[in-house]
């Protein structure tokens, strides 16, 4: 099986993902969008047979805007701190992501559907249904420092994730990789522990980019990626060259890119608007409506697949009453909570983790409406009418104590108290999260369906939050990691996604969007991959300055 | 006794490394107690616990606490800070890298605000219960009143959003000429003004009209001594120690305590550091931090009160 050419394996392919980002910008709902899809099959069979068609719509709406030579523009992210570094296997925050791909290439890389296409490595295929896989890498490429880019750099970088002395932030990702070794001069063989068919999605991600064999010091940060780093201090800022020999013909297009992180959101909105930098992300709703309307600025809002959800735990009262656990998901007003926790940049989610806009989400399930009165009955069924609930929310897990407050007043209404137990960001994740009867996680994009549920789904996941238990859904989920049949593991899929509907102790109302805010003179934004902002951190090659 | 001078700046040093000493003990005991570890912070929300216990094994956390405090004490001795356990450069590295950004800011708004506001200080007193005394009242305390955060930010939207006069961030790599130079300090020095100007003139304000009501000025203006030379020749030096203690508090302040300011202007300096390694639990940072800020202050008292002894020919000649 071989992914590379672009349609063998899409089930919205890129073009149709662009249409519906589209509409959406247009001001349709992204299930609206998809209806159209769904009806205009014609049109997007077009689309997809003739690759030209959407190319030639994103150069039209871009206006007389031709990508652009030269230039040099700041970027700002949300977060600095000193513990960043030219460490990819460290990446931590936005401006660490941003930084992998400025300096760095994975063999692989996400295109706009979220589908893996080949970078560093021209070609990929696996023999035996995704239990090994043979990685062709691409001619001619060089790193900063003139060394030839050798499957040996590959092993490397790949294997040192697994060493628990580096701290890898994706150590759980590369267990399954049992071997890496060079076949040829050109040709690396990926042997696996068990089959899966999204390796080489999993080798998109920021972490898994390729680094000179041998690498200890990255202060340098010496890859093949389309700059050169100039200056790098941590929790300040770094200063990124073009590549003159970047293996990508014609890029990067920008001279340079200054890279800064401005933690205080209004400071970093502020320079924006002052000129001083020319892209920020993490705007909230509220700002980005200023931004929105001031002329020269523009906000770009992208699904990435975020979420912030209740947790409910199984295995502990009263989450251990099925009941309970549905009458907490029908309490959610969800059009109330996109509307006034997060300002409308968010969308619709239906208590199912995979996002729409992404191959494996599944559209067959109803929506789950807000009904306090059928949460009033299955709380009474639950035997716990009447009862108080403490909830546990923090600034740590975005928009919950929001989203607390406005479940709280629904389950007012269905005769719930719930208590709400406020408590501090810091220290949330290793103190709270998981430990309590009902509170709220927050999960931040993954590259692959597969990898989201197995991360956080699975009976034996360690983050499986709510604690739940399901046979059937540990066998297709392993099952779905070899299923070389397209339509059978979109098939698995939906079937994993009712479960989850159905029985998890998680619900899911809203996805949160991530905005990011620029200068209009910056040109090729209309790009979008939804896996978070910044382009999913890919903008360095793709943007230009208008000026 | 020709050498009390010596003997008061030996003694108040031995003393100083006493404080150092309680305050090392006191921080690491803290920094201890907080919840999570560095380990945790790098791996994040998604760690596994076994990761998390190789990552300790590696940066040593897996000792007991009073271990760790003595391979601290014995290095910090020798002069090794050591090495930020977060991102794994050199204590000192990182901090050479901020400390001339937050010393220059400091040296910056002294030069500024510590005349400014002995002149208005001094004014006032002259004429106190005047016309310029209420006004300047009413200027200082309103400064007083307002947090540096609001001047700050009205400042930003002020001169650089709405006017684009001054740039929104202060960078110092940007600075090419001496304009660029005025244009990156004017905001947070500005800010920081704000606040240290109304503090010291109200203080300077207060002791000197604490001396112009002493016997000794009133037998001066009996004498006929012209106003101005009674207040400057008279009453000032007898202020000066006052004067000297409230000004060292205030300059304190701008090392340690101008976060705010960092963070809204993004300026890199050494308070915004120290934020970070406390939120990374990263103690060999957070420990020199806090001997920095803690010997700067040390040393700025020490100073105010010699500035105190020299201005007092009583003390000085005793």
């Amino acid at each position: 099986m071989t992914h590379d050419t672009k349609t063998d394996n899409l089930l919205i392919s890129p073009e149709q993902s662009i249409q519906v980002y589209r509409a959406m910008q247009r001001g349709m709902s992204r299930r609206n969008a998809l209806k159209m899809l769904g009806a205009a099959g014609l049109f997007a069979a077009s689309a997809t047979s003739l690759p030209g068609i959407s190319k030639a719509w994103a150069a039209d709406t871009a206006g007389q805007n031709a990508p652009k030579r030269g230039g040099r523009i700041r970027v700002a992210a949300h977060s600095s701190s000193t513990m960043e570094s030219l460490d990819p296997s460290k990446g931590a925050t936005a401006i660490d992501y941003v930084r992998a791909y400025t300096f760095y290439n994975g063999l692989t890389q996400f295109d706009e559907g979220l589908v893996a296409q080949p970078c560093l490595a021209e070609a990929f295929e696996s023999t035996d249904n995704g239990g090994h896989w043979i990685f062709t890498l691409r001619r001619g490429v060089t790193f900063h420092n003139g060394k030839a880019l050798t499957p040996q750099d590959v092993i490397y970088s790949i294997m040192r994730h697994k060493d628990p002395a580096i701290g890898s932030k994706v150590m759980s990702m590369v267990e399954q990789i049992e071997s890496v070794k060079a076949l040829d001069e050109q040709r690396v063989e990926f042997t696996l522990s068990s089959p899966n068919i999204e390796l080489p999605s999993i080798l998109a991600v920021s972490h898994l980019v390729i680094v000179p064999d041998g690498t200890t010091d990255f202060s340098k940060g010496i890859g093949t990626g389309p700059f050169k780093c100039d200056e790098f201090t941590p929790g300040v800022r770094s200063v990124a060259v073009r590549n003159e020999n970047y293996w990508r013909e014609g890029r990067p297009y920008l001279d340079a890119i200054e890279l800064v992180g401005i933690s205080d959101e209004s400071a970093r909105v502020n320079a924006l608007f002052s000129g001083d930098v020319q892209m920020i992300n993490n705007v909230s709703g509220s700002a980005a409506d200023r931004v929105s309307k001031t002329a020269g600025r523009a906000v770009k809002a992208t699904n990435s697949g975020n979420y912030t959800d209740l947790v409910i735990r199984v295995d502990q009262q009263p989450g251990s009453r099925p009941e309970f656990v549905e009458a907490m998901k029908y309490l959610f007003n969800r059009e109330q909570i996109l509307k006034v926790a997060l300002r409308g940049y968010g969308e619709i989610a239906n208590d199912q983790p995979i996002a729409p806009g992404t191959p494996y989400y599944f559209d067959g399930l109803p929506q789950r409406p807000y009904d306090p009165e059928r949460a009033a009955s299955l709380l009474k069924k639950a035997g716990v009418a009447g009862a108080r609930v403490p909830l546990v929310v923090s600034p740590a897990a975005n928009y919950s104590e929001e989203m607390g407050q406005l479940l709280q007043q629904s389950a007012a209404q269905a005769g719930l108290t719930l208590n709400l137990n406020r408590v501090p960001g810091d220290g949330y994740w290793s103190n709270h999260w998981m430990k309590h009867p009902l509170g709220f996680g927050n999960i931040n994009p993954r590259p692959t369906a597969n990898i989201l549920l197995s991360q956080f789904f699975a009976s034996n996941a360690p983050w499986n939050e709510s604690g739940w238990k399901n046979d059937k859904f540990d066998q297709l989920l392993v099952a779905s990691r070899s299923e070389p049949d397209q339509s059978k593991r979109k098939q698995m899929y939906a079937d994993m996604q009712t479960m989850i509907h159905e029985q998890s102790g998680i619900g899911i109302p809203v996805f949160l969007s991530d905005i990011d805010g620029y200068d209009t003179r910056v040109g090729g934004m209309d790009r979008t991959v939804p896996l978070g902002s910044f382009m999913a951190y890919m903008f360095p090659e793709y943007v230009w300055w208008n000026a | 006794m020709r050498n009390a001078i010596p003997v008061l700046v030996l003694g108040r040093l031995s003393s100083s490394l006493v404080t150092l000493f309680l305050v090392s003990l006191v921080i690491f005991a803290i920094t201890s107690m907080l919840p999570g570890d560095t380990a945790q912070l790098i791996l994040g929300q998604f760690a596994t616990p076994d990761q998390v216990a190789a990552l300790r094994t590696e940066l040593g956390l897996d000792q007991p606490a009073l271990l760790r405090y003595w391979h601290w004490l014995s290095g910090f001795m020798t002069g090794n800070l050591g090495m930020s356990a977060s991102n794994g450069v050199s204590v000192t590295q990182l901090m050479s890298d901020r400390l001339p950004n937050s010393l220059l800011l400091a040296a910056i708004t002294t030069a500024i605000s510590v005349p400014l506001a002995l002149i208005m200080g001094i004014t006032a007193a002259m004429r106190r219960g005047g016309a310029v005394d209420r006004v300047l009242n009413l200027v200082t305390l309103s400064m007083v009143a307002v947090p540096e955060f609001l001047v700050a930010t009205l400042a930003v939207l002020l001169f650089a959003v709405k006017l684009d006069w001054l740039p929104a961030l202060s960078y110092v790599s940007t600075v090419e000429s001496f304009g660029d130079f005025m244009k990156i300090y004017a905001m947070p020095v500005l800010t920081l003004c704000c606040v240290l100007i109304a503090q010291m003139a109200r203080m300077t304000r207060a002791a000197l009209i604490d001396q112009l009501d002493s016997a000794y000025v009133e037998m001066a203006r009996l004498k006929g001594v012209p106003p101005m030379r009674r207040v400057l020749r008279h009453a000032l030096p007898n202020a000066v120690g006052p004067i000297a203690n409230a000004v060292a508090l205030s300059l304190s302040y701008l090392l340690g305590g101008v976060i705010i300011v960092e963070t809204i202007f993004n300026y890199p300096g050494i308070a915004s550091l120290m934020v970070d390694a406390v939120s990374n639990r990263d103690l060999a940072l957070v420990q020199a931090c806090a001997m920095l800020f803690c010997s700067a202050y040390l040393v700025l008292v020490m100073m105010a009160d010699l500035c105190a002894i020299l201005s007092n020919p009583r003390l000085r000649n005793r």
